[in-house]
């Protein structure tokens, strides 16, 4: 069982989010926690580059867009099964990864400039899928319904929250056994010191590229189940903004670099995001659209301003946990 | 395959749009220059600017052109109230910081412009909106003219500052060696902040010059910051003429694309050019150095 230690954490939070849909049974407050899990995950893949490898991608929507897009036109066009599609969208998520960590990192990009060219190859990815034949246009792609487990499509809800729920976990557990090896180490010296790491035998570009198709391939899991739970998709969902920021919002604010971040930033923030909603909603008598990035973004900066190390860093600081 | 006419008429429609393109970068590229800093809140900024102008124009009547005298001085105030409150204390002088803070702004200024004025399309009408002049074979529209005089005004006035001043000579000396300005007496805190609000006022301007011939909705500024940003790359990092040319040269780019490629593909040809040159020279095409 020593083995197991280091993911007894990730185990229990795994169990004790498992039993959500038993408490919650209105499908209103299950699409809710799909949908966190969801952003969670892709979270989880910025975690990896942007927490641990210190690069701040503006674009991790290049990679969620590719996952979407890839599932959902192998089955709606190539009539591939989406378990069998699933591993392929993968692949050419994290080929995109991949490809676009090289050109950047080769050229030696980082900081606002590193940020600046996802940001761009993401605005790329949007225009163009916006006007291909192959993904539907402007119109979109959409996914036949045709409810069978066999078909990735669940008639309760509860199932595919499970089924999420399982993809974050492995992609918590790989995080957890990446920090835990030699790569993590390298990625996390490159993240502190870039040239006290190439000073020390770190193949830093190498390392670098490794860790951003890690990233993509994890953010495209996201874009898949997207695909399969909203069963639409078109370019400004898949290739939109509002992921990149989503992405990159909920491990700064969780906290930056650890394998708890990405989880508990998404459910605070959707979480806090949603009663607002509510709140205000009941204030004005009607919803008011905006207002939960209006307090993403406050918190975003108060996080940078106070709490560098995110709710996690905090909580490690009021000595709730031991840290 | 194009008669000589559509082309021209093309080429200086793109210099006519390219010029406020180029007054919007160069307000990035003073921020750049000056606080190294990437401003992801300039878009969002510019569309608050764009609002203001329709606002005064709603309520007062106020003329976009002369709703000027209020938003120029009212967003220099609120550009250095920014930096002085917000991002100077709550990024630490940390580039990842930063960027990240002002993408939080840029989140927080164009969601709180859709809770007030909702997803909606707006414009202002004004008799001189299709005006035009005819030079030659071409028929120019009138309010595109102005502003091409406007930002050439501005960018002159805005090299005198610079040149002359006294507080432009110290703007020069922080962007070049922050440390030195400091030891010799210059409050590098107050220049930051008065260069950022710099950087609004130029917005404010060119939210002026916009509004006559454009809409205005909350996300209208994100179509701007990123040819923004290709103008500043493009132009080198922190150089106002570099600004002023590039922005000329995307407007052409926009414009020929759009002809030949079609209006939904046309910004292609600037986010290619966007990453070829971060690619392959970050410093910039006018740029002599890092």
């Amino acid at each position: 069982m020593s083995a197991l230690r280091p993911y007894r954490a990730i185990l229990l939070a795994l169990a004790l989010l498992a039993l959500l849909p038993v408490l919650f049974t209105t499908g209103t407050v299950r699409n809710f926690l799909i949908f966190t899990l969801i952003v969670a995950l892709a979270a989880q893949g910025w975690n990896l580059l942007g927490g641990y490898g210190g690069q701040f991608s503006f674009g991790h929507a290049s990679f969620f867009g590719t996952g979407a897009y890839a599932i959902a036109i192998l089955q709606a066009r190539a009539g591939l099964n989406p378990w069998l599609a699933l591993p392929v969208a993968v692949a050419l998520g994290a080929l995109a990864g991949a490809v676009i960590g090289t050109l950047a990192f080769r050229a030696r990009l980082r900081g606002s400039y590193f940020a600046l060219v996802t940001l761009a190859f993401a605005e790329v990815l949007r225009i163009v899928a916006n006007v291909l034949p192959i993904t539907g246009g402007a119109a979109g792609t959409l996914i036949r319904l045709n409810v069978d487990p066999l078909n990735f499509q669940f008639a309760d809800r509860a199932h595919f929250y499970w089924v999420t729920l399982v993809f974050l976990g492995a992609a918590m557990v790989l995080v957890r056994a990446l920090e835990r090896g030699r790569f993590g180490a390298r990625l996390v010296a490159v993240r502190e010191n870039e040239d006290a790491a190439r000073a020390l035998g770190v193949d830093v570009l190498r390392v670098k590229i490794v860790a951003i198709t890690l990233s993509a391939a994890i953010t495209a899991v996201a874009g898949c189940l997207y695909a399969q739970n909203f069963l639409y998709l078109d370019a400004a969902i898949a290739y939109g903004p509002w992921i990149s920021v989503e992405a990159l919002l909920a491990p700064i604010i969780g906290g930056l670099g650890t394998v708890f971040g990405p989880l508990i930033g998404a459910l605070v923030l959707h979480g806090l995001g949603e009663l607002t909603k509510v709140w205000i909603g009941a204030l004005t008598g009607g919803s008011v659209p905006g207002i939960d990035l209006v307090l993403f973004g406050i918190l975003l900066i108060a996080t940078v301003g106070f709490a560098p190390r995110g709710i996690l860093g905090l909580v490690a600081r009021l000595r709730m946990l031991p840290a | 395959m194009y008669s000589p006419e559509i082309l021209l008429t093309a080429v200086l429609n793109g210099l006519m749009t390219g010029a406020v393109y180029a007054l919007i970068a160069v307000g990035l590229t003073l921020v750049y220059g000056v606080l190294h800093i990437i401003n992801f809140a300039h878009g969002a900024t510019l569309t608050a600017a764009m609002f203001a102008v329709y606002v005064l124009h709603a309520a007062f009547g106020l003329d976009p052109y002369l709703a000027m005298a209020v938003t120029v001085p009212g967003f220099f105030a609120l550009g250095y109230a920014v930096q002085r409150l917000v991002i100077g204390p709550a990024s630490h002088g940390d580039d990842g910081n930063i960027l990240l803070v002002t993408l939080g702004l840029a989140i927080i200024i164009e969601n709180a412009l859709l809770v007030v004025f909702r997803s909606d399309t707006r414009s202002i009408d004004v008799p001189y909106g299709f005006a035009v002049i005819e030079v030659g074979p071409l028929f120019l529209s009138l309010p595109r003219v102005i502003a091409v005089f406007v930002v050439l005004l501005v960018a002159l006035l805005l090299w005198l500052f610079l040149a002359r001043s006294t507080t432009g000579q110290a703007i020069r000396a922080v962007a070049k060696e922050k440390m030195g300005a400091a030891l010799v007496g210059i409050d590098v805190g107050h220049i930051y902040a008065v260069t950022f609000g710099l950087g609004a006022a130029c917005l404010a301007v060119a939210a002026s010059l916009l509004m006559p011939t454009f809409l205005v909705n909350p996300r209208i500024g994100n179509a701007f910051v990123l040819v923004a940003f290709t103008i500043v790359v493009l132009g080198g990092m922190g150089s106002i003429p570099g600004a002023l040319l590039g922005g000329l040269f995307i407007g052409v780019v926009e414009s020929l694309s759009g002809l030949f490629m079609g209006e939904s593909l046309g910004q292609i040809g600037i986010f290619l050019i966007f990453i070829l040159v971060l690619l392959f020279r970050p410093t910039g095409l006018f740029g002599a150095k890092a």
